[in-house]
């Protein structure tokens, strides 16, 4: 088997500077004349004869990493042949990883949010690609010049639809002992959940400067995360936010079913402080007592392991994010209740999804900015009470109710824009009756459709033929049409509209 | 180049119809089929016919028991098997009797080995039903991905740089990278009889560019054929065995 050095050519490739000098494995510059972008090439250290964990961890990169596309993964270029050279080379992401960001800490407020939000959305995607990393950690993360955050080092990861040559080959736990969730140091390797404790291990380590469970060396030490709970951030820093302190510990919660359910959620908190539901969590400022450490760990020490969810995308979709568009003028109301009805359908086989409720104030194109006057505030107001009222019967808790009025003078493009920086998985909107206007002209509902990257269910009243009677019940209990003549009324029958998902 | 592998057809007219349109989408460039084409099965001359003609065109076949059977009574079989090759053994032409007694034991094809029961020895007729029995044929067999049939339970087994084999864990209709650190055995499971509790036919696609394999399943009319069975007077074991895929 042939060894890396600098000047060594292989299919094409020409190895330049050794870049990094790992314990597993090399990585080297190197050009192709075929490409032109910057790469890398990583080269397992193997040593002679049989090198179980480097290969098998080598091997697992090799599986996972050609499938997964998007910012944050390094693209692959080229994977090298086992018998001559094992390599795989990837585009060269410029800068170092967060392993250098880290050393300065604690980083401001401000600083330490929008880091957070940019690793969760990286983890969210490397999730919704099936893949759960399990060895998150700044040395495992590189950043765009872009600003996208880059998971890079799938040697631990877990992909849910490939063999996992890990489990069979190691009975002890893997991972980075100060980042590490409890669930792993119990072999669990299949919840993606343990990405988010890591997640919160890395926030915490930023926002105070101290990592949440020290630098335990053996795996004696790191067990003690099972019982022993961090030093709450603000006994460290009082200036960090309750809310942040929320969202850390929420992450940091022991049993994977206390934590964030998805990546998208946690970010969903990050990039909405207002809204995140302040526990117990954000209040403690002091270290558990004696007495409570010593119940915990007499609840913890046998503990064998937690639930964990069936797929990475059965968990996705049961902790979704459905952003509901409501219309709440006065002849929009039994379509409202259609909607109403329509999520509380979706939320029985969803059971830890948020849902997002939105109103859109439609502004002039141009001319006078509505929110800037009186007028404006007061609209603001009476459209967040009311839609919060048409939450009401949803019956679900604040943590995972959220409701934003949005204005601009497209309705449609704001709703496309509002899902995507949420990570919402569906959007729920009800349409107005068919009219030949609308035909023409065309709805928000359908630009929605066509545009938006996620699931979209339109709902809608059953249509009644205008003039036509209607044999279920007497015409006269249609509602009057307040608006332009073009709507038909909506039909009195008390049926469910039909749903089209596009 | 992209490879559609087939096996245990075993007279299944209306499943072999059904895998055959699936793949005709699938950018197929060679078909592979692991023998026993007939058997079981009430189409056994249609199978043959269909098997010759793809041959024609450029698959390739290995033998397996059931079509031993045919030209050679003394092939070991349980009673219900025994009946139907006996069966079968009328309806079929000299031509087609002498194509399935030519076919050969196993196919090579660059590193990659196609035979219908096990890699050690072919002619056996062993189930690779467990890691542990396909170690034999990883030891004699030195090619780096075999192919068998025989079991009619789609499995996947690796064995790694130090010889330890292992059944991995896949995914339906999910490409399987079929890493090169590792040499590979695929169990493709029954066209025309599925046994994994799951009554529709079985298949699968090796990529040998992006090197990955994929276990397919395809629906087919498996009522029609039971009921050609049973109007056959064949056993009514086999056709309720159709029908539940066991």
């Amino acid at each position: 088997m042939l060894r890396p050095y600098a000047g060594l050519e292989i299919d094409g490739f020409k190895l330049g500077e050794c870049l990094h000098k790992g314990g597993f494995a090399t990585i080297w510059d190197v050009t192709h004349p075929m490409y032109r972008t910057p790469m890398v090439m990583k080269v397992p250290t193997i040593l002679d004869g049989y090198d179980g964990p480097t290969i098998v961890g080598f091997e697992v990169e090799q599986m996972i990493m050609p499938r997964l596309t998007g910012l944050h993964v390094p693209r692959v270029v080229a994977e090298g042949d086992f018998s001559v050279m094992p390599y795989i080379v990837t585009e060269r992401i410029p800068g170092a990883s967060l392993l250098e960001y880290f050393k300065t800490k604690p980083r401001p407020l401000s600083e330490v949010v929008e880091t957070a939000a940019r690793l969760a959305a990286a983890v969210h995607d490397l999730h919704k690609q099936h893949v759960i990393h399990l060895d998150l950690k700044p040395d495992n993360f590189v950043q765009r010049v872009t600003g996208e955050m880059v998971c890079i080092d799938f040697g631990l990861s877990r992909h849910d639809e490939l063999p996992d040559l890990l489990a069979e080959e190691f009975t002890i736990p893997m991972g980075t002992f100060p980042y590490i969730a409890p669930e792993q140091i119990l072999r669990s390797r299949d919840d993606l959940r343990s990405d988010i404790f890591a997640l919160g291990a890395m926030i915490y380590e930023l926002a105070t400067g101290r990592l949440p469970f020290g630098q335990p060396e053996k795996l004696k030490g790191a067990r003690k995360r099972l019982w022993r709970a961090p030093l709450p951030p603000r006994a460290i820093d009082r200036t960090i936010p309750e809310w942040l302190q929320e969202i850390i510990l929420h992450a940091l919660e022991v049993d994977p079913a206390r934590r964030y359910q998805s990546a998208a959620q946690m970010l969903f908190d990050l990039t909405h402080p207002g809204q995140v539901k302040l526990t117990e969590r954000s209040r403690k400022t002091e270290a558990d007592g004696a007495l409570t450490r010593f119940r915990r760990w007499r609840q913890m020490r046998r503990v064998k392991g937690f639930a964990a969810p069936h797929t990475t995308s059965a968990q996705i979709n049961r902790a979704a994010i459905i952003m509901v568009a409501v219309d709440l003028s006065p002849e929009m109301e039994r379509l409202a209740g259609q909607l109403l009805l329509a999520v509380q359908r979706m939320l029985n086989n969803r059971p830890d999804a948020r849902v997002a409720c939105v109103n859109v104030i439609k502004t002039a194109r141009i001319g006078i900015d509505t929110t800037t006057t009186d007028e404006g505030d007061h609209m603001h107001v009476a459209r967040l009470v009311a839609l919060r009222t048409w939450a009401e019967s949803l019956d679900l808790t604040e943590d995972r109710l959220t409701f934003t009025i949005l204005e601009g003078s497209d309705p449609a493009r704001i709703l496309i824009d509002h899902a995507e920086t949420l990570h919402v998985d569906h959007i729920v909107m009800g349409a107005r009756s068919h009219s030949s206007t609308r035909r023409f002209l065309g709805s928000v509902s359908s630009q929605v459709v066509s545009e938006a990257s996620c699931s979209v269910t339109v709902i809608r009243m059953p249509m009644v033929a205008q003039g036509a009677a209607d044999p279920d019940g007497p015409a006269e209990l249609a509602e009057p049409v307040p608006e332009p003549a073009t709507e038909p009324a909506p039909e009195p029958a008390t049926e469910p509209a039909p749903a089209l998902s596009a | 180049m992209r490879i559609a592998i087939l096996t245990d057809i075993h007279g299944n007219r209306e499943a072999l119809t059904a895998v055959l349109a699936d793949l005709a989408d699938r950018h197929i460039d060679q078909i592979a089929i692991l023998g026993d084409i007939v058997g079981y099965g009430p189409d056994p001359d249609w199978c043959t016919d269909a098997v010759m003609a793809m041959v024609q065109a450029g698959a390739f076949c290995v033998m397996g028991n059931h079509d031993s059977a045919i030209g050679n009574t003394n092939e070991m079989m349980n009673a219900d098997a025994r009946r139907v090759i006996d069966w079968s053994r009328d309806r079929l032409s000299d031509g087609q009797k002498a194509f399935l007694a030519g076919l050969p034991m196993t196919e090579v094809l660059d590193d990659l080995m196609f035979v219908h029961a096990s890699a050690n020895h072919p002619t056996d007729w062993i189930y690779v039903t467990s890691a542990h029995k396909a170690m034999p044929s990883f030891r004699v067999c030195g090619s780096r991905a075999i192919f068998c049939g025989h079991v009619h339970v789609p499995a996947l087994i690796c064995c790694d740089g130090g010889g330890r084999v292992t059944e991995q864990r896949f995914v339906m209709g999910m490409p399987m990278p079929l890493i090169r650190s590792r040499r590979w055995l695929a169990v493709v499971g029954s066209v025309g009889q599925p046994r994994d509790h799951n009554p529709r036919a079985s298949y699968a696609v090796y990529d040998m560019g992006k090197n990955e394999l994929t276990f397919r399943r395809v629906g087919y009319d498996n009522a029609a054929t039971a009921e050609k069975l049973r109007k056959a007077g064949l056993p009514e074991s086999l056709a309720a065995r159709l029908m539940r895929g066991e």
